[in-house]
């Protein structure tokens, strides 16, 4: 089919093989074919920016992409599950409260309704809330196409402000983390003018390990909305590896973000405004995880 | 164009219709199926004048495409009441004049009934961060929060 004669087509393909022979037909025959899980970014831009006819191909009968799965080995979401369903799942609540918290962050309680984490990774926006998080909880992608299976972490993932390194023909199953496990805990922190319903200006996302003495033996800090991709922060982890937490070596951790913010200025803030806001989000993202990983 | 036939349930019945790929739930809700309670205030998902139950679920019916519905239960604003009886939320919504327009309405009613499914008794607090979705530039929010306060303490009873 040529592309000036493509017409909009809807397909529900129920499995993963079914999902990759569409998005490599279309590939092959340069046809347009646009995932969707969610929707609530895809219907948006297609009411605007960019109407073009296209296959929208529906990955929410597949049954992978709807798991949840929690055990020893690790966590996995996978990229149809709705926030709604996230916010309300009890196992995910337990072991990643800061990765539910940065969903519980996405647009109304409507948009959480449809909205998946998954997509909300996928549009890769700079400020998209559940990017630091999953970086804090070292996730990866779970990444299938015509040429089989890879893994990418997320912060490779995301390559630029609304970019991700997906190939043509290939489609994200779900994200996959290890489980926490005792004694290690996230959280989430976003700065926003308003209550509710906002972009964020900076946003913090913060894994801590303590041992039984209080002794922070693992970290990994991201910051999003300070730079055109989310940024993992090795030096304010290496900032709090060793220490306990106390107010120096916390300091030091949010000095590391200011340094690491690459921010701009626009309507929701000044670079030198999310630089200096950045730290203070992530001092209270650890004191935050570091709570929760006492116990 | 090739039309998608889709198999739903609407309002507690069987429904069937066909639709174009990239028409949205409100579209057809509102012109093939006629079913004009649920509102278009943006299509953008900023509003929450179009917000429907997909199974349960409160979702802007503009941002899922007709075609997505298949197989799933949808309720809009028209299910909400039993037959002639208004919905204790409706009612009140007309006690506390919660509206002007009414444009919202719809949407308001159909999101609360959400909350209210999930929490029989919420805070204010809850109340208006659940309906942050919803936008009304005519009555204002607080009749609408002391509408759905007075509906769950009479829901409760
Ligand atoms: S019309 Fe759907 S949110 Fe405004
Ligand atoms: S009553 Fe007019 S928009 Fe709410």
């Amino acid at each position: 089919m040529s592309l000036s004669a493509q017409d909009f087509a809807y397909m529900a393909p129920t499995t993963i093989d079914e999902t990759i022979t569409a998005l490599g037909e279309a590939a092959s025959t340069g046809a347009r074919c646009q995932v969707l899980a969610g929707g609530t970014d895809l219907l948006v831009q297609l009411r605007s920016a960019d109407p073009d006819p296209r296959t929208i191909l529906d990955i929410k009968a597949v049954p992978e992409t709807n798991r949840v799965g929690i055990s020893d080995k690790g966590v996995f979401i996978g990229s149809a599950v709705s926030a709604a369903t996230i916010t309300h799942h009890e196992g995910l609540k337990a072991i990643l409260p800061g990765l539910v918290e940065s969903v519980y962050l996405i647009g109304s309680t409507q948009i959480q309704g449809r909205a998946t984490l998954v997509g909300n990774l996928c549009n890769a926006s700079p400020a998209g809330d559940t990017i630091p998080a999953l970086i804090a909880n070292q996730a990866s992608c779970d990444i299938r196409g015509s040429n089989g299976a890879r893994s990418l972490p997320v912060e490779e993932f995301v390559v630029g402000v609304q970019s991700n390194a997906l190939e043509a023909g290939e489609f994200v199953v779900g994200v996959r983390m290890p489980h926490p496990g005792a004694r290690t805990a996230d959280a989430y922190l976003r700065f926003i003018p308003r209550t509710e319903m906002d972009i964020a200006v900076a946003g913090a996302g913060v894994s801590i390990t303590l041992d039984e003495a209080g002794v922070c033996t693992a970290a990994r800090v991201a910051i999003g909305a300070v730079a055109p991709t989310a940024l993992v922060v090795p030096a304010a982890a290496d900032a709090l590896i060793g220490s306990r937490l106390e107010e120096a070596s916390v300091a030091a951790a949010g000095r590391a973000c200011t340094a690491a913010s690459r921010p701009i200025s626009d309507k929701r803030g000044t670079a030198d405004y999310r630089r200096k806001v950045v730290a203070v989000l992530c001092e209270r993202a650890i004191a935050a995880a570091a709570k929760r990983a006492a116990g | 164009m090739a039309k998608t036939h889709v198999s739903t349930r609407i309002n507690g019945q069987d429904a069937e219709f066909l639709c174009s790929p990239e028409q949205s739930l409100l579209e057809v809700l509102r012109d093939t199926l006629q079913l004009t309670g649920t509102k278009e205030g943006c299509s953008t998902g900023d509003c929450g004048a179009c917000s429907v139950l997909v199974d349960g679920t409160l979702v802007c019916s503009c941002l899922m495409f007709a075609a997505e519905a298949e197989g799933h239960e949808v309720t809009t604003i028209e299910g909400i009441a039993s037959g002639s009886d208004l919905h204790p939320l409706q009612q009140k919504f007309l006690d506390h004049a919660a509206l002007q327009c009414g444009v919202c309405t719809p949407g308001f009613i159909v999101a609360s009934k959400a909350l209210l499914d999930e929490d029989p008794d919420p805070s204010e607090e809850s109340i208006r961060y659940w309906l942050a979705g919803n936008l009304c530039r005519c009555t204002g929010y607080d009749k609408v929060v002391r509408a759905v306060q007075d509906a769950a303490a009479e829901l409760r009873s």
